[in-house]
């Protein structure tokens, strides 16, 4: 018995003193090594992708380049001119409206439909997946199909409004400065509906239905038990939701570009089509830049808003 | 208070019969606990009763009234949940208040039953804290005085005390037996538990596969099961069961399998002598099992060889093989027995069950 723990220590020892280490090794049995090498992919990606192209839009905002001019440090004379630009004035406003106005219905809208989609019914999954179309679609597609829809003579909303009797003439969805906007909106609204619908369901999915059924006992109507149970339950998702939604919309692009190019007349002249249009389409760099960079304030706030929201009601 | 009345009760989910034509009736300030194993539509019979669950036929009356089309917020009742279902997002003074707000109680009235119910269930320190900040036994608490509360005619459980350790179980099943006591409120008790039916209930409702097998007090079901599901299910550790032969022999009544040759009592000899020459189920309780002294009789008792000895202190139970099948013995603690070791049983002729080999039924 003795004799084996003596052989049992002197194996242990040799096994310990066995496997050889490498250089590598070592280094990456040190934790700060370590956590850097599994830190290095990421800190590239986000440098070479992200930091790089927005430290280098910041210095082209405070240039006066040109399209085959490099361009000189102008300081802020590129958002002076802003200042007084009313077409400017006319798009951040065009961007707040569509913004606000989009981000209510869609969140209504997509709080109804997963409401919906949250019951029991036969074709569920189905009808889960239908719903997720417009958000699957690339955007330039599905807004090409909606640009038909909208066009004078071929429109299929007026040829439907015109045969039901409702009206006698036709409309111009997108060359009525006053409808042009509207249109635009709701073609934003048909297509993150669907962003908003799957979403929630999936937040709505996480409470408990318990919870519902002893709201049921306790004598709440079913407005109250959404009032009080459920979208309490259910708001730390819809501002994530909201905010990805506000952030995308805010600087959304394809959309306003396929189907009104920004017109007529600026109607619809949003914060990156403006943009696009000095920058790309007439050639000033730095200006466009400026135009960018000028969403970079609004978009912060209205992050650094919602984020300290979420954590106060995850903390409450 | 008000009593209860299940008429002809089916539930119907896509093809699956959950439960049976249940008739029940609960007598105003009864506590009547629903038990049976997991899928015997004890729970679906509750949630029917409280209005969650839709009835496919038959009628529930809450106190003299017919409630199938009333939803669960006209049905005056109160229902604690296996989960709590403890709103998440209020402390515990909202969460027992919602129920009263909801029905437009004014302030002064709902601060007043909040604090009496707290007061009863000793959360009254909780009452700022949210559910989640609260241990197992204060949640099924706070659960318990959202039910209080609100004064109802009918207190319904579904497996309250399943989320909580055995020791709590324990202590808040004596708790909810003293609220029953003070408030007198009918209530319905679903669990799987036996040993909670049988201390809990008034009486108990058994239940398999959505059919009632037997409504009794406790000890109606322990001393006289309906068939032997009830004996098995009822009792811990549970009934020995063994197939034996009835035979008439020598102008008496047998039971007879490997191993075992018991004579029948005279008294129940009678009424089985009809089973002669069938085989029927013979049950014996292991705390009906002694190891046999020089007095018993060999027609009362039979040899056993010891396969386990489990130690519980007040008892010993004795896992024992006799001829072909396996059963246990619950004999006093002074017993000297090993592993092994053969012994003779006796057992107690007057608590002997008989059932049916087919049917099951008591016989």
């Amino acid at each position: 018995m003795v004799v084996d723990s003596v052989a049992a220590v002197k194996s242990a020892k040799s096994y310990v003193a066995a496997p050889r280490r490498g250089p590598v090794t070592r280094i990456l049995e040190n934790e700060g090594w370590f956590a850097f090498f599994l830190l290095l992919p990421t800190a590239v990606l986000l440098g070479l992708f992200m930091a790089y192209p927005f430290i280098e839009g910041v210095l082209l905002a405070l240039s006066d380049a040109k399209v085959g001019v490099p361009g000189n440090f102008v300081g802020l004379q590129n958002f002076a001119v802003l200042l007084n630009d009313s077409i400017f004035r006319i798009a951040v406003w065009n961007t707040v409206l569509y913004t606000a106005v989009t981000t209510v219905f869609k969140l209504a809208l997509g709080l109804w439909l997963a409401l919906l989609l949250n019951r029991h019914f036969r074709g569920k999954a189905v009808t889960r997946a239908f719903v997720l179309l417009p958000f699957i679609i690339p955007t330039v597609l599905s807004t090409f199909a909606w640009k038909w829809m909208f066009d004078p003579t071929f429109s299929v909303i007026n040829w439907t409004l015109f045969h039901l009797g409702i009206i006698r003439t036709r409309i111009n969805w997108l060359s009525d400065p006053g409808l042009a906007l509207v249109s635009v909106i709701i073609v934003n609204i048909w297509r993150g509906v669907p962003f908003y619908a799957i979403s929630l369901l999936a937040g709505l999915q996480t409470i408990n239905p318990e919870l519902a059924e002893a709201a049921a006992i306790d004598g709440a109507r079913p407005w109250q038990r959404f009032r009080y149970i459920t979208w309490p339950l259910l708001l730390p998702v819809t501002m994530v939701v909201v905010l990805f939604s506000v952030i995308q919309t805010f600087a959304d692009f394809q959309l306003v570009y396929v189907l009104t190019g920004g017109g007529p007349a600026n109607a619809t002249q949003l914060f990156a089509t403006y943009a696009y249009q000095i920058g790309v389409g007439t050639g000033l760099l730095g200006q466009g830049a400026a135009i960018s960079l000028a969403m970079f304030p609004v978009l912060l706030v209205v992050v650094v808003v919602q984020l300290l929201y979420i954590r106060r009601v995850e903390i409450h | 208070m008000a009593r209860v009345i299940i008429r002809n009760l089916n539930k119907k989910f896509d093809g699956v019969h959950a439960v049976k034509d249940v008739n029940l009736e609960i007598h105003d300030k009864e506590f009547v606990v629903l038990v049976g194993p997991s899928g015997c539509g004890k729970t679906t019979t509750l949630r029917m009763v409280a209005g969650l669950e839709s009835i496919t036929s038959g009628e529930v009356l809450i106190g003299d009234r017919v409630v199938n089309e009333l939803p669960p917020m006209d049905r005056d009742i109160a229902m604690v949940f296996q989960n709590y279902a403890l709103y998440p997002h209020m402390n515990v003074y909202d969460n027992m208040a919602f129920g009263l707000k909801m029905r437009g109680f004014d302030r002064v009235e709902i601060t007043s039953r909040v604090q009496a119910a707290a007061e009863i269930l000793g959360i009254h320190e909780q009452l700022n804290r949210k559910p989640r900040q609260l241990s197992g036994g204060q949640r099924q608490r706070v659960a318990l005085g959202r039910a209080i509360v609100r004064h109802p005619q009918v207190f319904l459980f579904d497996e309250p005390l399943s989320n909580l350790d055995a020791k709590l179980r324990i202590q808040m099943r004596v708790e909810i037996k003293k609220i029953h006591v003070r408030l007198g409120t009918t209530a319905i008790y679903v669990t799987h538990d036996q040993v909670e039916a049988m201390t809990l209930g008034d009486r108990v409702v058994v239940m398999k596969d959505g059919v009632v097998q037997q409504v009794g007090e406790p000890l109606e079901l322990y001393n006289e099961p309906a068939n032997r599901f009830v004996a098995g299910f009822i009792g811990s550790p549970a009934m020995n069961f063994a197939t034996v032969e009835m035979a008439d022999a020598d102008g008496a009544l047998w039971a007879r399998h490997e191993g075992i040759r018991i004579k029948v009592p005279e008294g129940i000899a009678g009424r089985l002598r009809r089973h002669a020459g069938e085989n029927v189920t013979l049950g014996i309780r292991p705390e009906d099992l002694r190891v046999a002294s020089d007095g018993d009789t060999a027609d009362q008792s039979f040899d056993a060889v010891v396969e386990v000895i489990e130690k519980l202190g007040s008892q010993i139970l004795l896992d024992v093989k006799v001829g072909p099948n396996t059963m246990v013995a619950a004999v006093e603690p002074t017993v000297k027995a090993k592993v092994h070791d053969h012994l003779r049983l006796a057992l107690n002729p007057d608590r002997l069950h008989f059932f049916d080999g087919v049917s099951q039924a008591a016989i």
